[in-house]
């Protein structure tokens, strides 16, 4: 018990001493793209533009209510502000073959890799899916969101474009 | 140990917020970022669907990570605590999780060309067939190695990762460890991309392979165990164009074990201790996609490949593979929850097709937005197997070959969705699901008094699905039908959530048995629930009834009892 206060108290200090800043590098992990290459999570770049990381499952409906509504707009928004989105799959050996066929039959435009063994999402510490985040020309992860209900993808759009000075 | 971790992270939370203001200045210190998750409810009785509240009548569980990182190195703990932990948590019903502690510990440098871990670790080899340490927490599973693993990546195309040690069993004021070691390698090579080093080959090779061995003392004055067992896997992939074709196939030594004892059953020699047969299993994926069309084909066959780290182990515990079910997943409340398969690593064989298909925007039959269609079949079939009647000598107990399909079926789901933008402000979805589900095998349908039912059931499900969209509120209403004349009988529910973005959010949901044969258990399972989401942080708050059903992650189901009352859920990444 005197250790669960120790660590609760740990953890508390550190999530205000982040919530001031808030502001976190996309840390370095091995992802795998769709053509079977692992690529390094820090290499992940947009040529000084805004980035989208997005964690989905194919077995995940908010998650797939999400991006198939990102993806009706999606050709305005790379459009207007440059932003990329980078899609990240956490299914498993399970339902890991079914990303690709997926992904080309919802006709999605995104940047898709394959984070089976959810190392990028630990690293990440994301607890569930959907989540977004929001990363600056730098790396740097400015916002977040967790879940996803109809109309998230304004409020996002919205922090895309502060970013990238439009108002 | 725990000592010096806190210490570690109590000077590090102490210096981060002057790590982070002096960034521009002086070396960078490292950051500390993790999340939480605290799951309570408080339980009230409920005679009527056996819903039994625990003497303490409120669970509790937390999990938190903290990760620090700093240039190449990375470590990190996680603190959990079941106090108690929620009826139906972890999946094992053998082993209890209980008490406060560190349940997850690991440090972690990576350059380019090496990567080692000490503490825990989580692991896949290939498809997982041969090894897999992973977490779902959702169902209370966690087998995490303790001990040391090494990466090495000596071309860009090459990786081979070795590992050794112990796996987690169960939680009892700190994660507890498996009896026995296991041990494996791995290499993995991108063939196209050694050889065509101008990067212009259309069609792209990969191969693979492991070998993973686990030692276990045999202390059992009556059989003879093997104490050390190996076990080999191998794998191929080809992609072309949308192309892709993905094999793997695996082969385990004898090892007699608790969860083989179960293929003979009527074992009069030596009830339980299991049959000294190898085991193996070949997995088989196609696809084809290309621009809005999708289409797979998976073959599956198992024979004796349960593989766990303890011989006596039950079947969610210390295992060192992972076989997932060649099923869809459903997202829906009934056919997720009332009718999930699981997968026989003692045995099956299994086919899934699948096509997904969105017919274009502004055509005839797509309409002004689009349409989008899935259509997935899967079946599961007992393997054909011959006794040997060879108990008292051998014990391989039988013989099969991959894919020799036997007589009965274990599982099938047919589902067609059609989904379709129909103006600005609204969506619909209709989905048919056809399930047969053996509960002989499967053993996830219960009655009201818990007791198992008998037999195949088989369903038919309707469902339609809205959303109506009001600038950034949202209404979604999903009606199901579920109808059988097994187990339970017919089933409808009827689901509203009412989301304003983005923020808050409101569910409605009442699911009745109306179809049961006995009037007097026509139970209503009423559920309401709201909650509030900002940045990465969420917090749910539900109270209702909650009928003992399946609740499955990717193959794996736990049986999650009936409950009535109140549910509070947080969850925070920082």
């Amino acid at each position: 018990m005197k250790h669960f206060a120790l660590i609760l108290g740990l953890v508390l200090a550190a999530s205000f001493s982040h919530a001031q800043s808030g502001h976190f590098q996309v840390p370095n992990v091995k992802v795998k793209d769709l053509k079977g290459n692992w690529i390094n999570t820090s290499n992940f770049d947009n040529e000084g533009k805004p980035m989208i990381i997005n964690f989905w499952a194919t077995w995940c409906m908010p998650c797939k209510r999400e991006l198939n509504n990102i993806a009706e707009v999606y050709p305005d928004w790379v459009d207007e502000t440059g932003v990329k989105l980078i899609a990240i799959s956490i299914d498993d050996a399970r339902s890991e073959s079914r990303v690709i066929p997926y992904v080309n039959g919802a006709d999605w435009d995104y940047e898709v890799y394959i984070d089976s063994n959810a190392d990028f999402k630990r690293a990440m510490n994301v607890n569930n899916v959907p989540h977004t985040f929001l990363v600056d020309a730098s790396g740097n992860v400015v916002w977040q969101h967790n879940n996803y209900a109809p109309g998230d993808e304004d409020k996002l759009y919205k922090e895309i474009k502060a970013l990238v000075g439009m108002r | 140990m725990k000592k010096l971790l806190l210490a570690t992270g109590m000077l590090v939370v102490f210096f981060l917020p002057k790590a982070q203001a002096q960034d521009n200045k002086k070396p960078d210190l490292g950051s500390i970022h993790g999340n939480i998750q605290l799951d309570g409810q408080y339980y009230r009785e409920d005679s009527l669907i056996n819903a039994i509240p625990p003497p303490e009548q409120v669970g509790l569980m937390g999990f938190a990570n903290l990760i620090y990182t700093r240039g190449n190195l990375t470590a990190g703990v996680r603190f959990e605590t079941y106090t108690p932990a929620l009826l139906g948590y972890p999946a094992s019903p053998d082993l209890p999780w209980t008490g406060s502690g560190i349940g997850y510990r690991f440090a972690q440098y990576s350059t380019d060309m090496f990567d080692v871990t000490i503490g825990n670790f989580y692991e896949q080899f290939g498809t997982g067939m041969i090894l897999r340490a992973f977490e779902e927490r959702g169902l209370g599973v966690d087998n995490a190695i303790d001990g040391f693993r090494l990466k090495v990546t000596p071309h860009r195309a090459v990786t081979i990762t070795g590992l050794y040690g112990k796996q987690r069993r169960h939680f009892d004021n700190g994660f507890t460890k498996g009896a026995g070691i296991v041990r494996g390698i791995n290499a993995d090579v991108n063939l196209t991309a050694i050889f065509d080093t101008a990067g212009v080959a259309k069609t792209r090779f990969f191969v693979g392979g492991s070998f993973v061995s686990k030692y276990q003392e045999d202390r059992n004055p009556l059989f003879n165990y093997p104490e050390n067992v190996g076990a080999w896997a191998a794998r191929a992939s080809v992609l072309r164009g949308g192309f892709a074709l993905r094999a793997e196939y695996v082969y385990k030594d004898n090892d007699p074990s608790r969860q083989n004892s179960l293929i003979v059953p009527d074992d009069d020699i030596a009830p339980g201790l299991g049959l000294y047969k190898p085991g193996q299993g070949i997995d088989i994926n196609m696809s084809y996609s290309t621009k809005g069309f999708g289409a797979s084909l998976t073959a599956k066959s198992l024979d004796n490949m349960s593989f766990q780290s303890d011989r006596n182990a039950g079947p969610f515990d210390l295992n060192i593979n992972y076989i997932p079910a060649t099923t869809v997943q459903h997202t829906y409340n009934l056919p997720a929850t009332l009718y999930p398969y699981a997968t026989q690593p003692n045995g099956e064989v299994a086919f899934m097709g699948e096509l997904f298909y969105t017919i274009k925007r502004g055509s005839k039959l797509g309409g002004k937005y689009g349409t989008k269609i899935e259509v997935n079949y899967a079946v599961a079939m007992s393997p054909d197997t011959t006794l040997l009647n060879d108990m008292d000598g051998r014990r391989f107990g039988y013989e099969t070959r991959l894919f020799a399909i036997g007589d009965d079926m274990y599982f099938q789901d047919f589902n067609i969705s059609i989904a379709r933008k129909l103006s600005r402000k609204v969506k619909a979805k209709y989905m048919y699901i056809n399930l047969v589900y053996n509960n002989d095998i499967i053993q996830g349908a219960f009655d009201y008094r818990g007791e198992k039912v008998s037999g195949t059931v088989y369903s038919d499900i309707h469902l339609v699905d809205m959303d109506f969209r009001i600038k950034s509120n949202n209404l979604r209403i999903e009606l199901q039908h579920l109808r059988t004349n097994q187990h339970l009988g017919s089933w409808a529910t009827v689901l509203a959530e009412y989301t304003i973005s983005p923020s808050w959010f409101f569910t409605v949901m009442n699911q009745w048995n109306y179809g049961n044969k006995n009037s007097d258990e026509r139970f209503h399972f009423p559920f309401v629930a709201a909650g509030y989401i900002t940045g990465g942080s969420r917090i749910m708050v539900s109270y209702g009834r909650q009928r003992a059903g399946v609740f499955c992650v990717g193959g794996i189901c736990r049986t999650v009892p009936a409950s009535n009352g109140l549910t509070v859920q947080f969850t925070s990444t920082f």
